[in-house]
């Protein structure tokens, strides 16, 4: 019996072990892009361009880019994704069909970010001629994060009671009506939260960009959503890889913009989760 | 009229059901299109199993076998770190860590999933790769070993959180009636729930090590990118390897659009897709037994 009760003790510390582990390296990440990359952010270098091949100026443009094909992503992707979670919540059934989407959606997500980037050069810039561009780029994404936004926003559609839909079909109100009027005001939140954790995702990539949009170098801010842009993830890879002599500064200060840009969009979705699961009716 | 209205409606959101469905074919199908050319060039086995990528030499050697071989490598290393560790962390977060812990466990796990893997290259490029360097005494740290740590990171919260799910998922009976038996805590974890879990266990380290072959800007950043055959384990983690993700993501820049390049280069993608699909279809299915198991 002791015997037991020492191999537990032993497990219990190794798991623990482990379990640190993987979190204080994530801790000391943070800490050390926090640390190093603070003293570069200032005014200049969040509203200026990059200017002596990227080693000094600021990474506006870069952040500008990014804001953009965020946006674009979302737009394309949130009416989709949204209307295909309708679907699975609300009118599909257990059958076969319902089966496929779903596997197609584990597919969608399961398939690698630089292969969303080869494809996003044959359909978008290649075969329907948008050429690298903020289109190519935003379509790209959306498609990347659409899995995100269908799974989370079902996830939200599922949590609605089904008295709810009851009481108001009951009420002679048609199918849409409910679903408008009584489902899908009660999922806003959880869709929300998917939506803003696609955003983050779309802010982080790199491999789906670097041909449908990414310039290398681009001192300007893109014109018109035929125009190339820079985005803040390609704009870390080029100077800490492609750019030699760049002061690590400059670096460490873009990967904070990046990792702040991301971590606030999770924090904002984590609130807004758990503000709501505090305030559930049900 | 409003009868219509709902008609239209309901056949907007069939189709964006669908919508993925027809996504997945689409992608396929352009890599098909794309990289199917490249065989009238040079034979498909001669592709897979061709020693010599040079191809921009005159003419081009496209063999991606070095590559491949670099993908598994890198993978394998990453495997053997992430499991273990993920797996007991699944454990300890689902099963001993106490409430409040617990939350802030499972939010530093979430803050690993979202930090960029550009961000983690260049942390890897600053911190891991001198580390190696000066531990191994290595002409460089660019390795397959600091990919392999590297990448282990990334598939940690993919494991740890389908992992953590699967636990969860048991039947609270299970426990109890082990527990009511006189089984340690431990015993009942160990005996009871790991197994219980298994299959989703197994699916969550299936994905996790998709993550990790799909991985590219963090692995191209930190590996090395030599395609050249990895000598063997273990003497293959302290060498600069290439992936197949990171072939694709450094050349594609220059390959001219309609050039043997260029198709290899999706024909690459073509084998990614495959391998992406056939781990997510088996781990759905490991996923779904569970499911209607319970």
């Amino acid at each position: 019996m002791r015997n037991s009760a020492r191999s537990q003790k032993i497990a219990f510390a190794l798991l623990f072990l482990a379990t640190l582990l993987i979190i204080i390296p994530v801790g000391l990440i943070v800490v050390i892009i926090v640390i190093k990359g603070l003293p570069a952010i200032n005014w200049q270098f969040l509203s200026d361009i990059p200017r002596q091949g990227m080693r000094a100026g600021g990474i506006f443009p870069a952040i500008i880019g990014t804001l953009y094909l965020v946006i674009g992503a979302i737009v394309f992707a949130l009416p989709i994704g949204l209307l295909a979670a309708i679907y699975l919540s609300e009118y599909s059934k257990e059958n076969f069909l319902s089966r496929m989407i779903k596997l197609a959606i584990v597919n969608l997500a399961g398939v690698p970010s630089v292969v969303y980037g080869l494809f996003g050069l044959a359909l978008f810039v290649v075969f329907f001629k948008f050429g690298a561009s903020i289109l190519s780029g935003s379509l790209t994404l959306g498609i990347m994060i659409l899995p995100i936004i269908i799974t989370t926003s079902r996830e939200a559609l599922e949590s609605v009671p089904h008295s709810f839909r009851e009481v108001s079909l009951s009420l002679g109100a048609s199918k849409w009506q409910t679903i408008r009027h009584i489902v899908l005001p009660n999922a806003i939140p959880g869709i929300l939260t998917g939506t803003i954790l696609g955003l983050g995702r779309a802010a982080g990539e790199t491999a789906p960009i670097l041909f449908t949009v990414a310039a290398f170098y681009l001192p300007r801010l893109p014109k018109s959503i035929f125009d190339q842009a820079m985005a803040l993830p390609y704009h870390l890879y080029v100077i800490s890889t492609q750019v030699p002599n760049v002061d690590e500064k400059i670096r460490y200060g873009t990967a904070l913009v990046l990792l702040i840009l991301v971590l606030f969009m999770n924090l904002v979705a984590i609130i807004i989760r758990y503000k709501f699961r505090k305030k559930k009716k049900w | 009229m409003r009868k219509f209205k709902e008609f239209i409606i309901e056949k907007l959101i069939l189709s964006c059901g669908l919508a993925s469905i027809f996504f997945v074919g689409v992608i396929f199908f352009f890599l098909l299109k794309e990289g199917l050319a490249l065989f009238q060039f040079i034979k498909p086995i001669s592709f897979l199993l061709g020693r010599n990528w040079y191809p921009i030499s005159e003419p081009a050697q496209l063999g991606i076998f070095p590559l491949i071989l670099g993908s598994l490598l890198v993978t394998l290393g990453a495997a053997v770190i992430s499991i273990p560790i993920g797996v007991a962390c699944a454990l300890y977060i689902s099963e001993i860590a106490p409430g409040k812990l617990k939350e802030v466990l499972k939010a530093g796990i979430e803050l690993l999933a979202a930090i960029p893997s550009v961000v983690l290259g260049f942390i890897g490029m600053i911190t891991l790769v001198p580390w190696v360097k000066n531990i191994f005494h290595l002409p460089t740290g660019l390795t397959a070993l600091t990919g392999s740590i590297m990448l282990a990171f990334m598939a940690m919260p993919t494991i740890v959180s389908i992992a953590e799910d699967a636990l969860y998922s048991v039947p609270k009976s299970y426990k109890e009636g082990a527990l009511a038996m006189g089984a340690t805590h431990w015993q009942t974890i160990w005996r009871v729930m790991l197994p219980a879990a298994s299959s989703g266990i197994l699916a969550a380290v299936m994905l996790g090590i998709g993550r990790v072959i799909g991985e590219t800007m963090a692995v191209m950043m930190i590996t090395g990118n030599s395609a050249v055959m990895p000598k063997m384990i273990p003497f293959g983690f302290v060498q600069s390897v290439r992936t197949l993700t990171a072939t694709i993501a450094a050349e594609m820049g220059e390959a001219v659009v309609g050039s043997e390049h260029y198709f290899a280069l999706f024909a690459i993608g073509i084998v990614l897709f495959i391998i992406s699909f056939a781990i997510n279809v088996t781990a759905d299915l490991f996923l779904h037994r569970e499911k209607t198991r319970l």
